[in-house]
């Protein structure tokens, strides 16, 4: 713990910082450009130079150089003032005047600074150099003659992203960053080099122009593209989400955000259900609420009732779904929409119990079943990390690519019970083993065989629990919770052949074999459910509601309402209700917050924002026995769910990077 | 008192005999290595210290220090490298060219001796792109050396395993500083990193490393042959020893020579160059250290001595004893006009002030040139290569901004009578 002064002040500062760090935590704002917490040192824009005793009599770069012993450092001297204004002024003479139609405008780390720490003039009088834009893809918009040169975008790609997409060509003033040979960023993390970009020089496209910073109204939420649960801000002006941004949680998505839960949010406002429709002679049509709910009064089902949670509904929908359901006699809750009918009877078998930061403390790691890519894209830089640390990953299941070094073990999940005898050695000898099952092996039987795997290996021991299931619904932990699990999963409920089907938003239900159930479907989205139902009750998308969140380590997150829902659409909650006049039954609550009440006497875990405590990992059964070629559950990372599937952005995303189609750029 | 033939280190300088091994052996190179290597590590730095050997790249870092730095022993299984610097760029210099043409085995005697010393496992020899026949002769004596059993396993017969590598570099002056020559080494573009760690800690694929130039390591055979005392016999104090100058420029005969270190810059140019084109009236200015060092006026240097704390004493500085030669019909503006230029060029952009600030002082170089400027702009011009000065994260932004500082500093009113002109010239047009 060496103790430094910074400008007169003593204080002691951990053991390995930097002097900027040690400046920071003496309450001193350094201005700096290149330098990023989670990136590696870079040292180039030189905005960061304080004077340093002892040292040369020159200033030097805080972010690079070591806090040590007896160190006198000084950001208010006439040397350090001078400096930077120095550097803000190299900065500047070939960085356009370009703010009042720059993106980046009113958030830009170089308007704040060179305003704060800048000299208010140029001196600079002879031409500046212009630089031609780079395609970097349907995602990034590229103004390359504002680019400062930080590299952060550099170091993200190589870094964290771990793929060598881009980089600088040339030197000296000729210095460009482009991406290799121009080509698409297409790894699925690319858009978070928008927000390590300090300038305008990378910029959200399908953003192009939309809006000022100032103007926007800040909501936090969760993301529901995945299980993940990315913690989010939603940028919302007037009834319109205009964009999402990632907020700092390290337990969860550190400050990063997968490119298809970013931008998501134009499917916010296309296909949306704003009004309730009725299937009359086989043709759905406009409807009220009115009629719709009268409708569906009509069929009296008496406890032929049955509920389909999708992949994104919060758990107050799922709770009050399960109340109507309870309230009519039925117990048919199922959220497991293609068919999973994996043992729920212990909810700690399928947690990620290690936890997604735990998992970079892991030496030893099989990914069994699971395309992290395209399943957890927040994951996967996790999982490199753990890599970089020297863990040894395999993967069983169909060759995906990592983007660090894996041994691929076979296709079949079989191949869990037959491993090769130096890999077993690897996970004998590991002192921090894991297991990832993901639903492609769930499938086929992997978590029986994922238990007698934790079994064999010791994977829980004292201090480390290495037994991990990587779901990919938003819905699945807090549905679990919830009961939405019947023991032969959702074929139960075909057997059953309720009366009343209620979907929750449930679009990937192959409801060709519900022909005799009316179909009453609350959803958002003009999506596969919304062509099957008899039904539609307009409901709101997850920014226009608050909601319950529990991502695929059981940490119970909360989201907020950013916006109003569209049209005649309504909150869930308030169409189960209505639906619970409508069918002559009472639920129990009147409010929102009655409702929440309940759910958290009910399950009290809820009610604590955090991990939810689910209990020792049993036995593993005897006879476990896994088979069968796993195959993935997305076959279209940015085509997900049905927001994703209204976004022009992704389907261009899809289209574009994942089918190599190529869009005409219309003229400009 | 020149320094006799006797005396020379460089016995081959000039080509006369041949550079192969035969012929090395013949002028005493790779004579009984074995002994020097047997005298132990701690023995050879100890002598190349007492020598007072003062890094040849420019930098004049004492030598034996250096090697002292690498760690004795590795204590984590890294394995220690030499780097050998032979990216000879800096415009003026010449040195290393005429050493790896017709003395490529004191190189690599040196680089063995010296990888010794400091318990180094292989010596990287990174040879400037444009040499292309220099790195065909120094590709060929290595393999002549390998096949000698010189280098190798059992280099020498001392029991030493040392390899010795030879890499080309692609032609960018910016891979002649030691941090990025170590990333071009490793494959990646020629960045310079940032320093603290230092290469001794953390070098080439993260393991210690040191950094020589050419003639540093050339030296070495000689010196610890014939002693430190007799290398420290010549010289003044702190600047000890023989030394390679290139002399180009309007002298009537450039050439490279061995001197005597500290040599006055007369005696220097009258003994070995024909003297001054058109005589010493004629003499403009010299830049005595390569291009990265500031320019002396004629007046100052004819009689200063040529080593690294004499021309300190003149603002300047010895570098690699690259001395330029200019005369009276230099037009000296356009002369650093045109090393800013270079210096622009061969900016390898990463850090800030460098990137920017070389295009800027060039600009503004060229227009003080043509005398298109203010004269407040010479004010300017001197305040922004201070911006650039010591802001950096290697030298090439101090070495950009001294030229130039020079300049002002020596031949301010040449500049301000190119403006007046020009604005007379202006003033009467309309």
């Amino acid at each position: 713990m060496p103790k430094v002064k910074v400008d007169g002040v003593e204080l002691e500062v951990p053991a390995g910082a930097t002097v900027l760090q040690a400046c920071e935590l003496a309450g001193k704002e350094i201005p700096r450009f290149c330098y990023h917490e989670r990136l590696s040192i870079a040292g180039n824009c030189r905005m960061c130079l304080v004077e340093v005793k002892p040292g040369p009599p020159k200033p030097q770069a805080s972010c690079a150089l070591p806090a040590s012993e007896g160190q006198e450092i000084r950001t208010d001297s006439e040397m350090v003032k001078k400096a930077r204004e120095g550097v803000m002024e190299f900065l500047l003479i070939n960085h356009p005047l370009d703010c009042p139609i720059c993106d980046q405008g009113g958030e830009c780390d170089l308007q704040d600074q060179s305003v704060a720490y800048g000299r208010g003039g140029s001196r600079y009088h002879e031409e500046k150099r212009a630089v031609t834009q780079k395609n970097m893809g349907p995602l990034i918009k590229t103004v390359m003659t504002r680019c400062i040169h930080c590299t952060r975008c550099v170091r993200f790609s190589e870094e964290v992203a771990g793929v060598d997409e881009i980089g600088a060509l040339y030197r000296g003033e000729k210095t460009q960053i482009s991406t290799y040979l121009e080509k698409a960023a297409k790894h699925e993390l690319s858009a978070n080099v928008i927000d390590l970009c300090p300038v305008g020089a990378l910029t959200s496209r399908p953003y192009e122009f939309e809006a000022r910073p100032w103007e926007l109204k800040k909501t936090l939420s969760i993301d529901v593209s995945d299980a993940i649960g990315a913690n989010i801000r939603l940028d919302s002006r007037g009834r319109e989400v205009l964009r999402i941004l990632p907020r700092v949680n390290d337990d969860v998505n550190e400050e990063w955000l997968a490119d298809r839960a970013r931008f998501l949010v134009d499917g916010l406002t296309h296909r949306r259900l704003d009004r309730p429709w009725l299937r009359l002679d086989g043709k759905l049509q406009a409807a009220t609420w009115a009629e719709a709910l009268a409708a569906v009064g009509k069929i009296k089902p008496g406890s032929s009732v049955a509920v389909i949670a999708g992949d994104m509904v919060d758990c107050e929908t799922q709770f009050a779904a399960k109340k109507l359901a309870a309230a009519l006699g039925s117990t048919l809750l199922e959220g497991r929409q293609t068919g999973l009918a994996y043992d729920t009877s212990n909810l700690a078998v399928l947690a990620f119990n290690t936890t997604l930061a735990g998992i970079e403390d892991a030496d030893a790691i099989l990914i069994y079943g699971s395309h992290v890519r395209d399943e957890a894209p927040l994951l996967n830089p996790r999982l490199r990390k753990a890599v970089k640390k020297g863990a040894k990953v395999y993967i069983i299941g169909p060759w995906w690519e990592p983007t660090y070094a894996a041994t691929h073990l076979g296709d079949d999940a079989g191949a869990i019970d037959a491993l090769p005898e130096d890999v077993a050695s690897v996970f004998a000898n590991a002192a921090r083993p894991a297991i990832i099952i993901g639903g492609g092996a769930l499938a086929k039987g992997g978590l029986e065989a994922g238990l007698a795997f934790s079994a064999r290996f010791n994977l829980v021991r004292e201090g480390w629990s290495g037994f991990n299931v990587l779901h990919f619904a938003a819905a699945r932990m807090g549905g679990l919770m919830l009961g939405f699990a019947q023991k032969g999963g959702i074929a139960d409920l075909v057997a059953a052949q309720p009366k009343l089907l209620i979907s929750l938003g449930a679009d990937e239900v192959d409801f060709a074999k519900f022909a005799n159930s009316m179909i009453v479907h609350i959803g958002h989205h003009g999506d596969k459910a919304a062509h099957l139902a008899d039904v539609i009750l307009p409901a709101a998308a997850f920014s226009e509601k608050d909601g319950t969140y529990v991502n695929t380590e059981g940490r119970v997150q909360y989201a907020e309402k950013a916006v109003f829902a569209p049209g005649d659409a309504r909150e869930d909650w308030s169409i189960l209700r209505a639906l619970a006049d409508a069918l002559g039954v009472s639920v129990g609550f009147d409010s929102f917050d009655e409702l929440r009440a309940a759910m958290i006497a009910e399950v009290p875990s809820l009610g604590v924002e955090g991990l939810a405590p689910y209990g020792d990992i049993p036995a593993a059964p005897a006879g476990a026995h896994a088979s069968g070629v796993i195959g993935y559950p997305v076959k279209d990372r940015y085509l997900t769910n049905a927001i994703g599937r209204a976004s022009p952005t992704l389907q261009r995303c899809s289209a574009e990077l994942i089918h190599g189609k190529i869009q005409a750029e219309a003229a400009e | 008192m020149a320094l006799l033939d006797k005396d020379r280190i460089f016995t081959n300088l000039y080509g006369f005999q041949p550079w192969n091994l035969a012929a090395a052996q013949a002028r005493g190179d790779w004579d009984n290595t074995k002994a020097l290597l047997e005298r132990g590590r701690d023995a050879i730095i100890q002598e190349m210290k007492d020598s007072g050997l003062r890094g040849r790249g420019g930098a004049g870092f004492p030598t034996g220090m250096k090697w002292s730095f690498m760690p004795k022993e590795s204590r984590d299984g890294r394995p220690s490298f030499l780097v050998i610097n032979a990216d000879e760029s800096e415009p003026g210099s010449c040195k290393d060219r005429e050493i790896i043409r017709h003395d490529p085995h004191k190189l690599i005697e040196g680089a063995l001796l010296a990888g010794f010393a400091m318990g180094a496992r292989a010596a990287y020899i990174y040879i400037r792109g444009e040499y292309i026949r220099e790195a065909e002769t120094l590709f060929a004596a290595v393999r002549e050396a390998y096949d000698a059993g010189l280098v190798g396993r059992n280099a020498a017969g001392s029991g030493y395993d040392f390899d010795v590598f030879v890499h080309r570099g692609a032609g960018a002056y910016i891979c002649g500083e030691e941090t990025a020559m170590i990333e071009s080494l490793e494959g990646k573009k020629g960045q310079p990193r940032l320093k603290p760690p230092f290469p001794a800690g953390a070098g080439l694929y993260g393991c210690p490393t040191t950094v020589n130039n050419v003639e540093s390591i050339a030296v070495a055979p000689t010196i610890l042959r014939r002693g430190a005392a007799w290398f420290s016999s010549f010289g003044r104090d702190n600047n000890k020893g023989t030394k390679l100058f290139q002399i180009s420029g309007h002298v009537e005969k450039p050439c490279v020579v061995e001197e005597e270190m500290g040599i006055p810059f007369r005696e220097l140019i009258e003994r070995h160059c024909g003297g001054i084109r058109g005589g010493w009236d004629n003499l403009l200015a010299v830049i005595p250290g390569g291009s990265s060092v500031p320019l002396v006026p004629a007046e100052q240097i004819m009689d200063a001595p040529m080593d690294f704390d004499g021309l300190r004493a003149l603002g300047s500085g010895l570098g690699t004893a690259a001395v330029i030669v200019m005369d009276k019909s230099t037009d000296i503006v356009r002369a650093i006009a045109r090393l800013s230029h270079f210096y622009m060029h061969e900016s390898c952009g990463q850090c800030t002030p460098c990137r920017e600030g070389t295009g800027w002082m060039w600009r503004v170089m060229e227009r003080l040139r043509t005398g298109d400027a203010e004269v407040e702009e010479i004010d300017m011009l001197f305040n922004v290569t201070k911006q650039v000065e010591g802001h950096t994260i290697c030298a090439l932004g101090d070495a950009a901004a001294w030229p130039i500082q020079g300049l002002i500093r020596h031949f301010r009113p040449e500049i301000e009578r190119r403006i007046l002109e020009r604005g007379a010239l202006r003033e009467a047009a309309e």
